[in-house]
């Protein structure tokens, strides 16, 4: 604790002048600020990557190419999934760290604020090359968000500004999740012990060793692909002696993982606000560190199970196949302690907990179809069909998206002062919620009758299925703008929100005014 | 609060029961909803699996959906709920720990078994190679010492273009129909190897119950045994480009008599192969040429020439087409490495190879841009000199 209080002087006095315009932003260290931003960029993103993926929905209506080219089409795939990922799921996590770490743990503000700085504004940049080759002659990449060799090797001009762009962003990642650990292990209050931590700031943790593990195993990964095509190495190349289907096993190392931190921010999310409309404490708080824990350490050696028609030997395929069930336990620890929490609570039906709750119901269909994936006989029907895509939008739309949306009605009031428009913010909820079933349930049907994923153009038989979803899709996507509005609102205006906000909420951040002031924690707090 | 609950269980629980009702309604599941039986023992021991996940997992999903929505009703903070304080139960956490073990415990026992028999392509009747092209399957019986290509359909290539006015549901089995199918005997155990040409593909055939990766460079090894004959489509699973949608998959199982039957004419037509020493016309080239152009190299390069800049080459005016030659004969015979121009030289015969050269030389007005004295065609006989000569 001494170093950090020695840091944190330095900072305020840098800081006794808070610049404004467009300095305030470029060069603030502040961990609001910078949530800030993240935040905004995250939801800048959304807009874009939703767009990108609803002229494929449009695309799909019918049978026949109505309006993209295949390649085009392939693009747009490629591009939705490293922009939702990369652009929005973990920025908005970030976000959310940046703003509620500092204040949950009593701190003024992050360990490294100047590396927070930096961090962010590196993710513009990755993303203004990564966007910036779809306007390249011969087009953005188009392999997959996944980057197989040896198609992604067919790629243009476009490969190497992609390769970096992946960089950038992993090292944008790699040294938010060091500021988070340095945030976390030095800068709590006293008294603050590890078991004391709100679940949000335990994910978080966990979260920050997944990045710091993976992320540099992508960056190799994409690193070998780009001198397999410019500096005359046979990594995936058979006919040099490689073999396609190591990128696979190095990319999906990585990939395994990065699922988790997609969701594990939104395990925290949904682990503050149950208890707090519940009005009742979170259910078994060490078995969900527990099991937050189990499930990051077992993520490490299920990666296979996104490979299994690869052609993997017998022991191999059982090893990934049993690993890849076993997760499921700590997985049914959390969704059972969730339920455990709301069950004999007195509970209440705002934004924040309709999020939740809905996380928890539609994040369970993802994971038990999960469970059906895992199973290597089937799943050699299931691959690369419609029904592992709607599989991982019940995990990341219902399940982390949701669960970030949650946590954006929850804290807003928090972070703006205001009360956001809660019948604006229950229409979109309630939009959201049907038109996202709309979308993806049938697609689980679509998969099971044999329609393939990242295919522009289908057999007529599954155009029933694909008019539903993509209806649901334009709905999904319309309804966000309700959203967009909401946060508009209640940034400019609303009712006053009092210090605690909601009734039952319990922690640090809830002890601060709302908003709470520029260094959250001038002096330590009291933790009972 | 009560409006609000009711239209709640509308936008979650009635997909879920939509769920359960498949799995209730398994007798007359179809290929619309559910995965096929398909028409081999793997298939239906894939099925079998897969109705049994689908019961445990709905059955699962109903129970955490009826506590929640339980709680959601009854412990209300409008119906005058009071919080009780209990934060933690060691009895319910060791149960739902140990109860879900042993349901996994449970799905691994069948589904362990079904895998190791999938895997055991041992003691096999006949062996097919099936090779994944951008965007096309090649079908090479080993046993028997020929082969195919098999690609798009007609009818379902011409709807399939961008706005091609063509109304795709007047095309039969539209996307899903080959100009030439995998032709495969019924109760025969056939091995089948897939490998690639090019990028990774996925041959599938949702009837025969799995799909498998085809890897360039490498073979992987799977096994079929058809109890009925009939017509089983499919597709390629795995992106590999801007026309994975469109290289289907379809498999012909025929009784042995009509497959020996087939084998038979199958073999004396690849025997034929077409007299290279006689003269060809221009007309009779450029007729040929078009065709395989069409068939083969019109999906990047395109009908009209012009390719898609940045990607495919433009061949009308290209500087290869009106210029030597030998440039251009082995660009097509070789391919280029490292980029999506396959080499041609074993999927196309003499003949074939010259015809498609002589096309792109005098096609899309090429033959009036050509410089004097540069050779306006290749002819069969030619060809063989090139093949000798071997890679540059
Ligand atoms: C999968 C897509 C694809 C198919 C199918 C294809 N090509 Fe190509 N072709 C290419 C690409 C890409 C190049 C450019 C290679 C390079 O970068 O030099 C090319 C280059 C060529 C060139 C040399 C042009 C130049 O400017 O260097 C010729 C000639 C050619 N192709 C002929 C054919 C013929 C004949 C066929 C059919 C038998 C065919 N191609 C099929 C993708 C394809
Ligand atoms: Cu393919």
């Amino acid at each position: 604790m001494h170093d950090a209080a020695v840091i944190t002087g330095a900072h305020e006095e840098h800081h006794a002048e808070h610049p404004s315009g467009l300095k305030r932003w470029l060069f603030t260290t502040n961990h609001k600020d910078i949530g800030t931003m993240y935040l905004v960029f995250a939801l800048a993103m959304f807009f874009v990557g939703g767009s990108m993926i609803l002229v494929n929905r449009a695309e799909l209506w019918e049978p026949g190419l109505q309006l993209v080219d295949p390649q085009v089409f392939n693009m747009l795939t490629t591009m939705h999934a490293l922009v939702m990922i990369f652009g929005v799921l973990m920025p908005a996590a970030v976000g959310f760290a940046n703003w509620m770490i500092p204040m949950m743990v009593g701190a003024p503000d992050m360990a490294l604020p100047r590396m927070n700085n930096l961090s962010f504004w590196l993710l513009p940049f990755a993303f203004v090359l990564l966007l910036g080759t779809m306007l390249m002659p011969g087009g953005g990449p188009a392999g997959g968000w996944t980057m197989y060799p040896p198609l992604m090797l067919q790629t243009g001009a476009a490969l190497p500004f992609v390769i970096f762009a992946v960089h950038i962003m992993g090292v944008s990642s790699v040294l938010g999740a060091i500021n988070i650990i340095a945030t976390i292990l030095n800068m709590r209050a006293p008294g603050m012990t590890f078991m004391k931590l709100p679940l949000f700031v335990w994910t978080w943790l966990i979260t920050a060793f997944l990045l710091i593990a993976t992320m540099p195993v992508l960056a190799g990964a994409v690193t070998m692909l780009l001198t397999d095509k410019y500096f005359g190495t046979s990594f995936f190349n058979a006919a040099g002696g490689g073999d396609p289907i190591l990128f696979q096993h190095v990319f999906w190392f990585f990939g395994h993982p990065e699922v988790y931190v997609l969701i594990l921010p939104a395990f925290g999310i949904v682990s503050q606000i149950l208890p707090a409309f519940s009005r009742k404490p979170l259910f078994g708080y060490t078995s969900m560190v527990y099991a937050t824990a189990a499930i990051a350490f077992l993520s490490f050696f299920v990666w296979a199970h996104h490979m299994f028609t690869v052609g993997m030997p017998l022991a191999g395929e059982l090893f990934f196949m049993y690993a890849t069930m076993s997760i499921a336990v700590p997985t049914g620890v959390k969704v059972f302690n969730w339920m455990a929490t709301m069950w004999r609570g007195s509970l209440s039906f705002e934004t924040p907990m309709l999020f939740a709750v809905s996380f928890v119901l539609l994040f369970t269909i993802g994971g038990l179809s999960g469970l059906m994936l895992a199973i290597t006989a089937v799943d050699f029907q299931y691959h690369d069909t419609y029904f592992v895509v709607a599989h991982f939008h019940y995990v990341l739309v219902t399940g982390t998206l949701f669960g970030l949306m949650g946590g954006a009605y929850f804290w807003l009031p928090k972070w703006t002062g205001h009360m956001y428009d809660e019948r604006l913010g229950q229409l979109h909820f309630w939009l959201s919620v049907i038109s996202v079933n709309v979308l993806f349930f049938p697609q689980h049907f679509l998969g099971l009758a044999g329609m393939p994923r990242r295919i522009p153009d289908y057999a007529t038989q599954f155009t029933e299925f694909n008019q539903i979803s993509t209806i649901g899709g334009m709905v999904f996507g319309a309804s966000q703008l309700i959203f967009l509005y909401v946060v508009y609102k209640c940034i400019r205006g609303g009712a006053r929100a009092d210090d605690r906000v909601w009734e039952g909420a319990t922690g640090l951040e809830w002890t601060l005014s709302s908003p709470p002031p520029y260094h959250s924690f001038t002096s330590a707090p009291e933790v009972r | 609060m009560k409006r609000t609950c009711t239209r709640y269980a509308f936008g979650s629980v009635v997909p879920l029961f939509a769920w359960s009702f498949l799995a209730t309604q398994a007798a007359r599941a179809d290929y619309q909803l559910n995965l096929p039986r398909g028409v081999t023992e793997t298939s239906q021991a894939v099925y079998d699996l897969h109705q049994l996940m689908l019961i445990i997992c709905t059955v699962i999903g109903l129970i955490v959906f009826g506590v929640m929505f339980w709680a959601m009703f009854h412990h209300r903070k409008s119906r005058g709920a009071v919080p009780a304080s209990f934060t933690h139960s060691a009895r319910a956490e060791i149960l739902w720990t140990a109860i879900p073990i042993l349901i996994l415990v449970g799905m691994a026992i069948p589904g362990t078994a079904v895998l190791i028999d999938m895997e055991d392509s041992s003691a096999a009747d006949m062996t097919v190679k099936v090779t994944g092209y951008q965007w096309k399957w090649r079908y090479d019986y080993l046993d028997e010492g020929f082969g195919y290509f098999s690609v798009l359909d007609e009818a379902s290539n011409r709807a399939r273009q961008l706005n091609s006015g063509e109304d795709p549901s007047t095309v039969p089995n539209y996307l899903l129909e080959v100009d030439k199918p995998l032709v495969l005997p019924v109760g025969k155990k056939i091995k089948i190897l897939t490998t690639a040409s090019d990028v990774i593909h996925a041959w599938w055939v949702p009837a025969l119950g799995w799909k498998r990766d085809a890897v360039p460079g490498f073979v992987r090894e799977s096994w079929t045994r058809i109890k009925e004959p009939g017509i089983y489509r499919g597709q390629c699973a795995e992106l590999c480009g801007r026309d994975h949608g469109f290289m289907p998959v379809v498999v012909h199982a025929l009784p042995e008599p009509e497959y020996q039957a087939w084998v038979a004419e199958a073999k004396a037509e690849a025997a034929d192969t077409p007299d290279v020493s006689r003269e060809y016309s221009m007309a009779e080239l450029m007729a040929t040429g078009k065709e395989v152009y069409n068939k083969l190299c019109v999906a990047c390069h395109q009908a009209n020439g012009q390719g898609l800049p940045g990607a495919f080459p433009a061949l009308a005016g290209n500087p290869l087409a009106l210029g030597s030659l030998d440039e251009h004969v082995r660009v097509v015979m070789f391919g280029k490495a490292g980029t999506a121009m396959a080499a041609f030289g074993e999927q196309l015969n003499d003949v074939e190879m010259a015809a498609v050269v002589t096309y792109e030389r005098n096609a899309w007005g090429n033959d009036k841009q050509r410089a004097t004295g540069v050779a306006s065609m290749l002819a069969p006989a030619e060809v063989q000199a090139y093949r000798d000569a071997g890679a540059p």
